[in-house]
């Protein structure tokens, strides 16, 4: 099995495994709505290493939305620097940002966003596509990816023959497909009910540790943002408090003690 | 990102909604089918003008006779007696264009054989005449000079005649009586149909003689025409110059006055039938090319609904690293598939209705192989054109909102 560290790391020798990944620098992010100015991001600095698992939590309205939309290179910051593996991103064009968001970042949302009527294996494949990759290549790596969320066994049913919990799989083979430096997850587990929850989280947790990826996820439930390693509130469009979680628990653990539900 | 890949997916994409593409791609059908059928019965119509003009002979001119003004009174063409035989031969002897010339008389008659009869016109010449008008017999042979001195009564029939007096009666070797004089028919003229020029039937017609017309039946010594043949089509416009420099010089007729003659050339004719084919295939075609406008804004309209309903889909994409350019590539060759999807229909749509055309219609219908390569770039290019500002549209979305969009 392939482990997650990036290949191009090599070439960067200042660069070193359980270094920081994510810089951010004074970030402040404005919209213009007609003659108003809202300011959702007001001076915003932190760093995340590589293997981290941090929780973004914070009200809505706080800027932990648009905190990530920065992240994840969907939006670019007014202001600030944003050094994703020592680039700075903020100064980069449309197709740049598109390709690093196809190569460095994966992304698991709220709601799966899986393609209907692909299949398991197809939906996990589609970066590999805009990657360019070979066919074999990228067939390869999706049953990979398929594999360490342990659907190697349903690559070829639809979205709708799954599970909530089997669909966020899915979403997470997907965003793991082209082994990104960091994973981004969007309230991963907002549409799940609380078992299927905790073993999203488990497998989160077992993909932090197990093979050192770089977890990020923005979530309102206390209890999820629990199960990592760092906790990052915002307010106002501020870091209100970044903590290390304590006693974290272990969501296989979790698991034993709620009761089972038929899949 | 492969162009394979791409075509799955714009294929994959439309069968989801098989009525809806089927439905767009019905107006590009039509659109396509339209223009190749229409193209097809207009250039059906263009050959077979053309057959009948190269029938005819290009390269003829035909000298008639012109008008007189007798005291104010204008009497039409063919009135005058000016042209002469003489007039035939020095156009053989000075017009260096021309090839070869015969001289015509003609009249009216009622011909008789046995109990039927029929009204025909009786055309003197000489026998060079079917070689001028290029015109063979289906039975028996041509007149000879030697019956042209000796002023005999024979006749070459056309197909009309023949059918009317003959039926299914040989008519070679029969007699016939004109004017009630016999005849001997010693040919059969092979049918050509109406004339394009002048559309009228140039198989009712009995040729014989000119010296057997003119001394046994008018007593005319002028000429009512002259048919000439030039050395080419090119060459008919200097022969009808040196034709009409020749007889005005002739009949000795004075700067500013008109002609008592009248010099008209087929190649002009021929020409303006040509271009009035053309205009009416560039009509049809045009018209038909409106239903593939429509057809192409219905595939625009049904891309700016696809994309506006996969909204989510385009801000998924965007999120995993597909560029602008690549959704619209997606957006762009997926127009591309349907409308060329539809134009391959429409060439078999196209093709069975002119084949249908001509079957129960009759009409002759030419599809050339170049007016489908026509039509399926046309209809790729539809595609492009209609499908570039969805396309684009697409592209241009931003993923964040996309990705919000329920």
């Amino acid at each position: 099995m392939a482990t997650f560290i990036e290949p191009g790391i090599t070439d960067r020798p200042s660069f070193i495994a359980g270094e920081s990944v994510i810089q951010i620098v004074d970030v402040h992010k404005t919209y213009e709505m007609g003659e108003q100015k809202v300011h959702a991001l007001r001076g915003v600095s932190t760093e995340i290493r590589r293997s981290e698992f941090v929780a973004i939590m914070g009200a809505s309205g706080s800027g932990k939305s648009t905190f990530m939309n920065i992240l994840g290179c969907l939006d670019k910051p007014t202001s600030g620097h944003y050094l994703l593996e020592g680039t700075d991103v903020s100064e980069l064009t449309k197709r740049d940002l598109a390709k690093i968001r196809n190569q460095k970042i994966g992304f698991v949302f709220q709601g799966f966003n899986l393609l209907s009527r692909t299949t398991a294996l197809e939906n996990t494949e589609l970066p590999t596509l805009y990657a360019q990759l070979p066919k074999e290549e990228r067939a390869k790596r999706a049953r990979e990816a398929l594999a360490m969320v342990g659907l190697a066994d349903r690559e070829d049913h639809f979205p709708s023959q799954l599970s909530g919990g089997q669909q966020q799989r899915v979403a997470i083979a997907r965003a793991l497909v082209n082994r990104p430096a960091i994973l981004l997850a969007d309230e991963p587990t907002g549409n799940l009910d609380s078992r299927t929850s905790v073993e999203i989280m488990d497998i989160f947790q077992k993909l932090n540790e197990e093979r050192g990826i770089t977890i990020v996820l923005v979530t309102h439930e206390t209890d999820i943002a629990q199960f990592a390693k760092r906790n990052i509130i915002f307010r106002d469009g501020k870091i209100k408090t970044d903590t290390t979680v304590a006693n974290r628990p272990r969501a296989t653990e979790v698991l034993r003690t709620m009761p089972t539900v038929e899949d | 990102m492969d162009v394979m890949a791409i075509i799955r997916i714009a294929m994959r994409a439309l069968a989801r909604n098989k009525m809806r593409s089927g439905l767009t791609m019905l107006g590009i059908i039509i659109g396509v089918g339209a223009v190749i059928a229409m193209v097809g019965i207009g250039q059906g119509a263009q050959q077979q003008v053309q057959q009948q003009i190269a029938a005819m002979g290009s390269n003829i001119l035909f000298v008639s006779s012109g008008t007189v003004n007798r005291g104010g009174m204008r009497m039409g063409w063919g009135a005058t007696k000016t042209l002469v035989y003489d007039d035939m031969r020095a156009i053989m002897r000075e017009a260096p264009a021309v090839r070869m010339a015969a001289p015509g008389s003609q009249t009216t008659a009622q011909v008789v054989f046995g109990n039927d009869n029929w009204s025909t016109n009786i055309n003197g010449t000489e026998p060079q005449y079917l070689d001028i008008r290029n015109w063979p017999l289906q039975e028996g042979s041509n007149f000879t000079q030697n019956d042209v001195d000796m002023a005999a009564n024979v006749a070459i029939v056309g197909e009309t005649v023949r059918k009317n007096l003959f039926g299914a009666t040989d008519s070679v070797g029969q007699t016939i009586r004109i004017k009630s004089l016999p005849f001997k028919v010693v040919g059969v003229l092979v049918p050509k149909g109406q004339s394009a020029a002048m559309g009228q039937d140039q198989d009712d017609t009995i040729i014989i003689p000119i010296t057997t017309l003119q001394k046994k039946m008018t007593g005319d010594t002028w000429l009512r025409w002259i048919m000439v043949s030039a050395d080419s089509k090119e060459a008919s416009y200097a022969a009808q110059q040196q034709i009409e420099g020749l007889l005005r010089d002739r009949h000795r007729i004075r700067p500013g006055t008109d002609d008592d003659f009248f010099v008209r050339n087929l190649a002009d004719i021929a020409d303006l039938q040509d271009q009035a084919s053309q205009v009416f295939t560039l009509l049809l075609a045009a018209i038909a090319s409106v239903s593939l406008l429509v057809g192409g804004i219905g595939i625009m309209n049904i891309m700016l609904v696809s994309v506006t309903e996969r909204t989510r889909e385009i801000g998924i994409r965007m999120a995993i690293g597909a560029t602008e350019s690549d959704v619209q590539r997606q957006f762009l060759i997926e127009a591309v598939v349907l409308s060329l999807i539809g134009g391959g229909i429409g060439i078999l749509f196209g093709l069975s209705s002119g084949f249908l055309i001509s079957a129960l219609l009759h009409w002759p219908v030419l599809i050339s192989p170049l007016s489908i390569v026509v039509a399926a770039i046309f209809s790729a290019a539809v595609g492009i054109f209609f499908g570039f500002y969805p396309a684009r549209k697409a592209a241009r979305l931003d993923p964040i909102e996309a990705l919000r969009y329920e």
